[in-house]
């Protein structure tokens, strides 16, 4: 395969976990990130993988669960109606520390929803989704490029931290088409000392567990995993910055959000408002600097998103509430236009100064 | 001379199962099995939820405690990491037969090349004795005060019999471990469910019916003879499928 490609961003994710050494893929069809079963179906038997069409979203987490047990890189992906099923598995994965990688493509709920692009499984996503204290790392392409590089990034991120890491894209970004660049460095997977691959009869055995009765213990488990996630916080986010440094009027979105807020970002200078752009990359660990930073000089932060305003309570969080936020967003499949945006920046330019 | 031994695959730690309860018998079932095979250190079991959640802690080989019922599907994931390694699940009656029936089944269909031994005890233990998809017709457990009533929650699943219609799985066999001649036709249909997986030949389950004294109220004794009367005319034992036999008569 040629290494500039045209690809959806499906096919993109899927080729890209093929080159990040994903050999193991488990998936149930769900409209629209389909395309990376099919994908998966075509590939795997060609270079000695597996591709395995599960019963349900449960069964393949849980296959998942069992490939990350053995040491290898695992992923499934899904919409989500079928990430809520798989919000069991993802929990237990967490309980065993198990490194994963789960591709959400979300889609308009709650329930059944549609099958149009959505932004509304944010809370979902950066809260855990399932029972328990536990993160994910979540990371959040904005163009058919970072569905790819962010596959290889979470494998990564997942193996490095004994993680799940998801990629939160959507039905946009896993349908539309861009050329994309597959020739990326790929480190390899650490060495897995604890997996379990047989004794060999050479050392006691390893256990797989997320079970731990002993509420003592369950604690300092529970402490443990959280002193590495505060190395994730300090060494893994990511964010874009888009003509920020005399901004007035800052944006945040991410993923498709933030490539039509882009537009209107511009389109705002052209007519002499100074407008940026701040796109976390990592939802979670969600980047607080740069919102921290924007509230010192911004009169407003306007959050745009394909939900009721979910991402919005983490930009608040960040900017300590020292300056205004207000959503921009449309639901249920609609993507906002950059006219939308544009007149919500209008607005907020209008509003006067800082308080 | 050596008459008896401890299996090297099961560790000498203590079990936390009730006095009379039939996991032991099994555990180490299993681990002379594992024993006689010399397969433990290319072996990975999977624990379910439920009594015997814990069997990661007692099996000498690499163990994977699953989500409740999942026991399948992550069985699924390791044996496709690697098929040169012997993969088994051990899971109770909820865990296979009720929140896991998807799993069982699309394993079976699959013919996944696992071992499952499934410990029917027409109860959930761990929970402190509550209705099981496979608990009698009338038995009397803490959510069926008054006796399974099949009008209302119908009747108690067959797994083997559901299992064989399937042209999946490759061996079937229901047992149980109510007396020594028992016990030793367990084993030897538990070896052949992992010789059949070391062969190549596909999805294997052994069905042990099973006690549960503390659940059932009865003294372990009564509860052996309960199994007699009462599980094994309901649950009749025997082979339900053995595919490769089959195919040997047909020749």
């Amino acid at each position: 395969m040629a290494d500039k490609v045209l690809m959806k961003g499906n096919e993109a994710i899927a080729e890209a976990a093929i080159r990040a050494g994903c050999r193991h893929y488990f998936g149930y069809p769900i409209t629209p990130q389909t395309e990376v079963a099919a994908y998966m179906a075509k590939r795997m038997p060609k270079i000695g993988g597996t591709f395995l069409q599960a019963e349900s979203e449960i069964a393949a987490i849980n296959m998942v669960y069992g490939v990350a047990s053995a040491g290898l890189r695992a992923m499934t992906s899904s919409s989500s109606p079928g990430i809520s099923l798989k919000g069991e598995g993802i929990s237990y994965l967490a309980g065993a520390d198990l490194p994963a990688l789960v591709v959400n493509v979300q889609r308009g709920g709650p329930g059944l929803g549609g099958i149009q692009p959505s932004q509304s499984d944010y809370f979902q996503a950066t809260r855990g989704g399932g029972h328990g204290d536990y993160h994910m790392i979540v990371l959040a392409p904005s163009s058919v490029q970072e569905m790819a590089e962010l596959t290889v990034k979470g494998f990564e991120l997942a193996d490095q931290y004994r993680m799940t890491a998801m990629i939160l894209a959507d039905g946009t970004m896993g349908q539309m088409m861009e050329p994309v660049d597959l020739n990326f460095d790929v480190k390899p997977a650490p060495e897995k000392p604890w997996a379990t691959t047989g004794t060999k009869m050479q050392r006691k055995h390893n256990i797989v567990n997320s079970l731990s009765l002993v509420p003592e213990e369950l604690e300092k488990l529970n402490i443990a995993r959280f002193e590495r996630y505060d190395l994730v916080k300090q060494n893994e986010t990511m964010y874009e910055e888009f003509m920020m440094d005399d901004a007035e009027i800052a944006i945040a979105a991410f993923g498709i959000a933030a490539r039509v807020s882009k537009n209107a970002v511009k389109e705002a200078r052209k007519r002499g408002i100074k407008a940026g752009l701040i796109r976390p990359i990592t939802l979670w660990p969600f980047p607080d600097a740069p919102f921290k930073k924007a509230a010192t000089h911004v009169k407003e932060i306007i959050s745009v998103e394909l939900s009721m305003g979910q991402m919005i309570e983490d930009v608040r969080l960040a900017s300590e509430c020292k300056v205004k936020v207000s959503l921009c967003n449309r639901v249920g499949g609609m993507i906002p236009s950059p006219e939308q945006v544009l007149d919500a920046i209008v607005k907020a330019s209008n509003n006067g100064g800082r308080e | 001379m050596i008459v008896y031994d401890k299996p090297h695959a099961l560790l000498d730690v203590p079990l936390h199962y009730c006095p009379g309860c039939t996991h032991g018998i099994v555990h180490k079932l299993v681990a002379e099995v594992l024993d006689e095979l010399g397969i433990e250190g290319e072996t990975i079991g999977i624990a379910p939820v439920g009594c015997s959640v814990m069997a990661y802690d007692y099996f000498a080989c690499d163990m994977i405690e699953a989500a409740h019922g999942r026991a399948p599907a992550v069985a699924t994931g390791v044996k496709r990491a690697d098929p040169s390694k012997v993969v088994f699940t051990y899971q109770g009656d909820g865990d296979l037969a009720s929140i896991g029936m998807a799993e069982t089944v699309h394993a079976a269909a699959r013919n996944e090349n696992i071992t499952v031994i499934f410990i029917n005890n027409a109860i959930y233990g761990m929970t402190g004795g509550q209705m099981a998809p496979t608990s009698l017709v009338g038995q009397v457990t803490q959510t069926s005060p008054y006796g399974r009533d099949p009008k209302l929650c119908g009747y108690p699943i067959k797994v083997c019999e559901l299992l064989s219609e399937l042209e999946g799985p490759e061996y079937l066999e229901r047992v149980t471990v109510n007396s020594i001649p028992h016990i030793r036709a367990a084993k030897k249909a538990i070896k052949k469910a992992f010789q059949n997986q070391i062969a190549g030949k596909g999805f294997s389950l052994v069905e042990v019916v099973s006690s549960c004294p503390t659940n059932w109220g009865m003294t372990p004794q009564n509860a052996l003879k309960w199994i007699e009367e009462k599980m094994l005319p309901y649950y009749p034992l025997g082979v339900y499928k053995d595919r490769s036999a089959s195919e040997e008569d047909k020749k």
